[in-house]
C-alpha cells in the first residue's frame, strides 16, 4: 500500500437481495483493501449476513455488481466463490468430527498418488497430504501435534483453527469468516483471534463478520457497519470508541454525525 | 497429550475380532464337532449371501441411513435371474445380467427417493422392501424356479485350500470385502462417504456433491444385492421366493455387530466381514448344540441391541 492509494481486493456496489416483501440489501456498498481484516458488524436484520452470503456465492443479488481484483464475478454458488479464490469459515458446521485434521484439511480437494496407482487405481497420496498439513499448521504457527488424530478429539477452538488453516491454506484471494468465535470461551477465541491475526500477515485479506465487540475491537483494522441494508460508514477502531460504535449500528448516532478522523 | 490412547486401535475395529474369538472358543467347547476344517467350510459358506448383502448395507449405514429393503431385493434379483432363464431360455450371463439390472435399479429408486424427495431411508426402504416383497411373489407366482441352468450353479463349485473345501462363491465375497476396504479407504469417493455420514452440511460446504455421493451409495448397494443373488440362487440350485427373509436383518445385524455406528460415518466394511462371521458362528454353533431355531433368533436379537448399546455409549464416552 502506498499513500492513500489502496489496493482494493474485493468490491461490491449497490447489492438489492429482497426476500418476498423484504428487503434484506437497498443498495450495500461493500469495500475490501489488500492485506487488512475488514470486520463487518451490524444489528440482526441490517442485512449483515445477505451481504456476506453475495460474497461468499450462497446467494445470488438482485442488483448491483461484485467485482474481485478488478473484473466483475457472478457467483451461482459458494463453489464458484471458492474456485475464484475465496474461501469462508462458518460457525460450527465446518469440519467432518470422525475424520483426521489432514482429512479434515484436504475434504474435497484430495491430492492422489501419481502414475498407475493415483490414475488408475485413484489412490489417495495420504503421505502427501499428511505431509502438506503438517507444514501448512506449522506456517500458521497452529500447535496441535498430530494431523492423523480425529478432529473430535481436539477442543472447539483447535476445531476452528482447523477449518480457519483449511480456508488460509486454499484461498488465493479472499477468507470470510462468519462469526468463527460465537461458540468459543475466552482463551479458545483467543487462540482463533491470534490465528486470524497470522492469516491476514500473510498477506491474506479477511471478512470477518462478528457480535463480539470486544473481538472486533482488538483485530479489525476497518470496521464496516451495515444498518437498514446499507453501509452506514466504515469506522477506524483505533479513533472511535465501542460505544459510538454501537450507536452508529443502532441509528443513535448518524453517519454523517461522525467526526471526520473516526471513518476509515 | 494422551498419544498412547491415539495409537491404539479404537474399540470399534478390535472389539468385534475379540467377541468373534469368544464365541469361537465358546462353542469349541460345547461340540467337538466345531473345531474342524469342515465346519469352517460351511459357515463361510452359510455366510456368504448375507455377507455380500452387508456390504452393500455397510456403505448405506456409513453415510447415516439403513436399507431395510435389503434381503427383498435380492429375492426379486434371483427370481428375475432364474426365471429369465428357465421362461426365456436366455443364456445364464443375460439372465443373471438382467437381475443384477433389477436390484440396481432398486437401489437407484431409494437413492432417489432419499436424495431427491428427502425423504428418511427408513421410510423409503420400509416401502421397497414390501414393493420388492410383492414383485417377486406375484411374478414368480410363489413357486421355486427349479430348472435352471447348471451355469447358475458355478458359483457354489468348490475346491480345496488346504484341506477344506472353498466354493468360488466364497473367494468373490472376499474379493469383493477386501475391493471395498481399498476403495473406502484409499480413494477420494470412499473417504467421501465416510464425510457424509459425518457431516452431510460440512461435506457439502467443501463443494463435494454430497446428494451425488449418496445416490452412488444406494445404487452400488443394490448391485450388491444382485452378487448376493446370484451367490443364493448357486447355494441352493433354484430361484426362491422365500429367500432374504433371515438374510434382511442379519445384514443389518453384521453391519452393527462389526463396529459401525448406525449414526453414520465410523466403521470398516472388514468390520462388517467380522460380524457376518459372528451371525454364522452364532447359527452354526448354536445348531450343533442343539438348539432350536428360535433361539437363534432370540440370540442374534440380544447381540444387535448389545453392539448398538456398545456403540452409544462409547460415543457418549468420546464425548
Amino acid at each position: 500500500m502506498s499513500g492513500t492509494q489502496h489496493n482494493i481486493v474485493m468490491q461490491a456496489k449497490g447489492l438489492v437481495k429482497r426476500y418476498g416483501q423484504v428487503t434484506a440489501l437497498d443498495g450495500a456498498d461493500f469495500e475490501l483493501r489488500a492485506g487488512e481484516i475488514l470486520a463487518v458488524i451490524g444489528d440482526n436484520g441490517a442485512g449483515k449476513s445477505s451481504l456476506i452470503k453475495c460474497l461468499s456465492g450462497a446467494t445470488v443479488p438482485d442488483e448491483g455488481m461484485i467485482s474481485l481484483d478488478g473484473s466483475l464475478i457472478h457467483f451461482k454458488s459458494p463453489i464458484d466463490a471458492r474456485r475464484a479464490g475465496i474461501e469462508t469459515v462458518y460457525q460450527d458446521l465446518a469440519v467432518a468430527p470422525a475424520m483426521s485434521i489432514a482429512e479434515n484439511l484436504f475434504l474435497g480437494r484430495e491430492i492422489r498418488r501419481p502414475g498407475f496407482a493415483g490414475h488408475v487405481l485413484r489412490m489417495l497420496d495420504k503421505k502427501r497430504m499428511l505431509q502438506e498439513s503438517i507444514e501448512r499448521m506449522n506456517d500458521l504457527k497452529v500447535g496441535i501435534r498430530s494431523m492423523t488424530q480425529a478432529v473430535e478429539t481436539l477442543s472447539g477452538g483447535q476445531r476452528q483453527c482447523v477449518a480457519v488453516s483449511r480456508a488460509a491454506a486454499f484461498a488465493q484471494h479472499v477468507v470470510i469468516m462468519d462469526e468463527p468465535t460465537a461458540a468459543l470461551g475466552v482463551k479458545e477465541g483467543n487462540m482463533v483471534l491470534e490465528l486470524i491475526r497470522r492469516v491476514r500477515d500473510k498477506g491474506l485479506p479477511v471478512v470477518l463478520i462478528s457480535h463480539n465487540m470486544p473481538h472486533v475491537f482488538e483485530i479489525a483494522d476497518r470496521i464496516h457497519v451495515a444498518r437498514l441494508g446499507k453501509r452506514a460508514a466504515v469506522l477506524n477502531p483505533k479513533n472511535i470508541s465501542m460505544s459510538d460504535t454501537v450507536a452508529v449500528m443502532t441509528g443513535a448516532m448518524k453517519p454523517e454525525d461522525i467526526p471526520a478522523e473516526c471513518l476509515a | 497429550m494422551n498419544s498412547f490412547k491415539d495409537k491404539l486401535p479404537p474399540m470399534g475395529t478390535l472389539g468385534p475380532l475379540i467377541a468373534l474369538v469368544l464365541a469361537c472358543v465358546f462353542f469349541a467347547s460345547q461340540s467337538d464337532r466345531f473345531l474342524s476344517t469342515q465346519n469352517f467350510s460351511l459357515i463361510l459358506a452359510q455366510v456368504m449371501v448375507v455377507g455380500v448383502i452387508a456390504i452393500g448395507q455397510t456403505l448405506i449405514i456409513l453415510t447415516a441411513g439403513i436399507d431395510l429393503s435389503c434381503g427383498m431385493v435380492m429375492a426379486l434379483g434371483g427370481i428375475v435371474m432364474t426365471k429369465f432363464a428357465a421362461d426365456y431360455g436366455l443364456s445364464t450371463p443375460v439372465a443373471m445380467a438382467c437381475g443384477l439390472l433389477v436390484t440396481t435399479a432398486f437401489g437407484y429408486l431409494n437413492g432417489v427417493l432419499v436424495t431427491r424427495i428427502k425423504l428418511p431411508p427408513f421410510i423409503v426402504t420400509l416401502g421397497t422392501l414390501n414393493i420388492a416383497f410383492a414383485i417377486t411373489q406375484l411374478y414368480s407366482g410363489s413357486q421355486t424356479v427349479t430348472d435352471i441352468p447348471a451355469g447358475m450353479n458355478w458359483l457354489a463349485n468348490t475346491f480345496t485350500f488346504g484341506g477344506a473345501t472353498v466354493s468360488y462363491g466364497v473367494v468373490m465375497m472376499l474379493g469383493l470385502y477386501v475391493f471395498t476396504w481399498f476403495a473406502l479407504r484409499e480413494t477420494a469417493a470412499g473417504r467421501h462417504v465416510y464425510a457424509v455420514g459425518n457431516s452431510p452440511e460440512a461435506t457439502r460446504l467443501t463443494g463435494i456433491p454430497t446428494e451425488k455421493v449418496l445416490l452412488w451409495v444406494y445404487v452400488l448397494a443394490g448391485l450388491c444385492y444382485g452378487l448376493a443373488a446370484m451367490l443364493g440362487v448357486a447355494r441352493t440350485g433354484a430361484g426362491d421366493p422365500n429367500a432374504g427373509q433371515t438374510e434382511n436383518l442379519d445384514a443389518i445385524t453384521a453391519v452393527v455387530l462389526g463396529g459401525t455406528s448406525l449414526f453414520g460415518g465410523r466403521g470398516v466394511v472388514l468390520g462388517t466381514l467380522v460380524g457376518a462371521l459372528i451371525v454364522g458362528v452364532f447359527r452354526n454353533g448354536l445348531t450343533l448344540m442343539g438348539v432350536s431355531s428360535v433361539y437363534q433368533i432370540l440370540v442374534t436379537g440380544i447381540l444387535v441391541i448389545l453392539a448398538v448399546a456398545t456403540d452409544q455409549l462409547s460415543r457418549k464416552g468420546a464425548r
